[in-house]
C-alpha cells in the first residue's frame, strides 16, 4: 500500500502505517486524516507532535493507556483522559494518532 | 479480581545485540503489561549488559533500543532485579547502568529507582516466588 502526495509516494504497511518513519512529513498526517474523514485541528497536532516526541525519546509508540497518562502529565488532566482523546481520534488515540504521526502500531495495544 | 493476579518474571540472560532475544523480551514485557499482572524482570549473566548506559549501535547496524527501558515505568513495570555476581564477573557496578525510575502512585508520585541489585541467593528466592517465568 502507499499514499500519494503531490506526486510523491509514501509506502505503508497492510494496516496503513508508514513503512519508514523517516519519510514522515506533516502532509502525511493530513492525507491520512482526509482518508478517515477528519480535519486536523491544533488539538490533533498537539497529540501528534507529542507522540513523535515520545517516540524520539523512548523509541516506541506508547500503548493507549500509557499515552493517556503521559498526555495528562505533560498537557494537563483535562486532556489526559480517554474521552478527550477519543473525541479527537475516534478510531482510537493510540492506533489512529500513531498512524498519523508516522509511528508504528503502538507496543502493547491489543 | 486480585486472586487472578499472577507473578510474572521475565529472565534476561543474553547481551542486547547480536541476537533478537533482548529486544523481543522487552516487547513481550510491554505487551504483557496490558494484562495487569505482577511483573518483574531479572537480568543475569550477559543480560546485565542490556542495562549498561551509553549504548551505541552505530557499528552493528541494529536499532539502539536502550531508551525503551526508560518507558517501563510508564507501563507500570517497576521491578528490575539485577544479579550482583553477574555484574561483578563483568567488572560492572550499579553506576555503569542506566538510571531507571518510576513514579510511585501510592506515595504521591515520588520518583523511585526501578533497578534493584540482588545477590544470587536473593535472586533464587525471588524466582521461587514466581507463578510464571519467561526465559530469553
Amino acid at each position: 500500500m502507499a499514499i500519494e502526495i503531490n506526486g510523491k509516494t509514501f509506502e505503508t504497511d497492510e494496516e496503513g502505517y508508514l513503512t519508514n518513519l523517516s519519510d514522515w512529513e506533516p502532509g502525511v498526517a493530513e492525507a491520512m486524516a482526509k482518508e478517515d474523514d477528519l480535519e486536523l485541528t491544533d488539538e490533533h497536532w498537539e497529540i501528534i507532535n507529542f507522540l513523535r516526541e515520545y517516540y524520539e525519546e523512548y523509541q516506541i509508540a506508547p500503548a493507549v493507556r500509557v499515552l493517556t497518562k503521559a498526555v495528562g502529565k505533560k498537557l494537563g488532566k483535562e486532556k489526559g483522559n480517554s474521552k478527550y482523546l477519543y473525541a479527537l481520534f475516534p478510531y482510537g488515540p493510540g492506533k489512529q494518532a500513531c498512524r498519523f504521526a508516522g509511528l508504528p502500531k503502538p507496543t502493547g495495544c491489543i | 479480581m486480585s486472586e487472578d493476579i499472577k507473578k510474572f518474571m521475565y529472565l534476561n540472560r543474553r547481551a542486547p545485540y547480536g541476537t533478537i532475544y533482548a529486544w523481543e523480551s522487552l516487547e513481550v514485557v510491554l505487551i504483557g503489561a496490558a494484562f495487569d499482572q505482577d511483573v518483574s524482570l531479572a537480568f543475569l549473566d550477559d543480560g546485565v549488559y542490556q542495562l549498561v548506559k551509553g549504548q551505541d549501535t552505530a557499528g552493528v547496524d541494529m536499532k539502539n533500543f536502550s531508551p525503551t527501558y526508560q518507558a517501563l515505568g510508564d507501563y507500570d513495570v517497576t521491578k528490575l532485579y539485577v544479579e550482583k555476581e553477574s555484574l561483578e564477573e563483568r567488572g560492572l557496578t550499579l553506576a555503569d547502568l542506566m538510571p531507571l525510575t518510576y513514579e510511585d502512585e501510592d506515595d504521591d508520585w515520588a520518583e523511585k529507582d526501578s533497578i534493584r541489585v540482588v545477590s544470587r541467593a536473593e535472586m533464587a528466592d525471588i524466582m521461587e516466588e514466581q507463578d510464571v517465568m519467561f526465559s530469553f
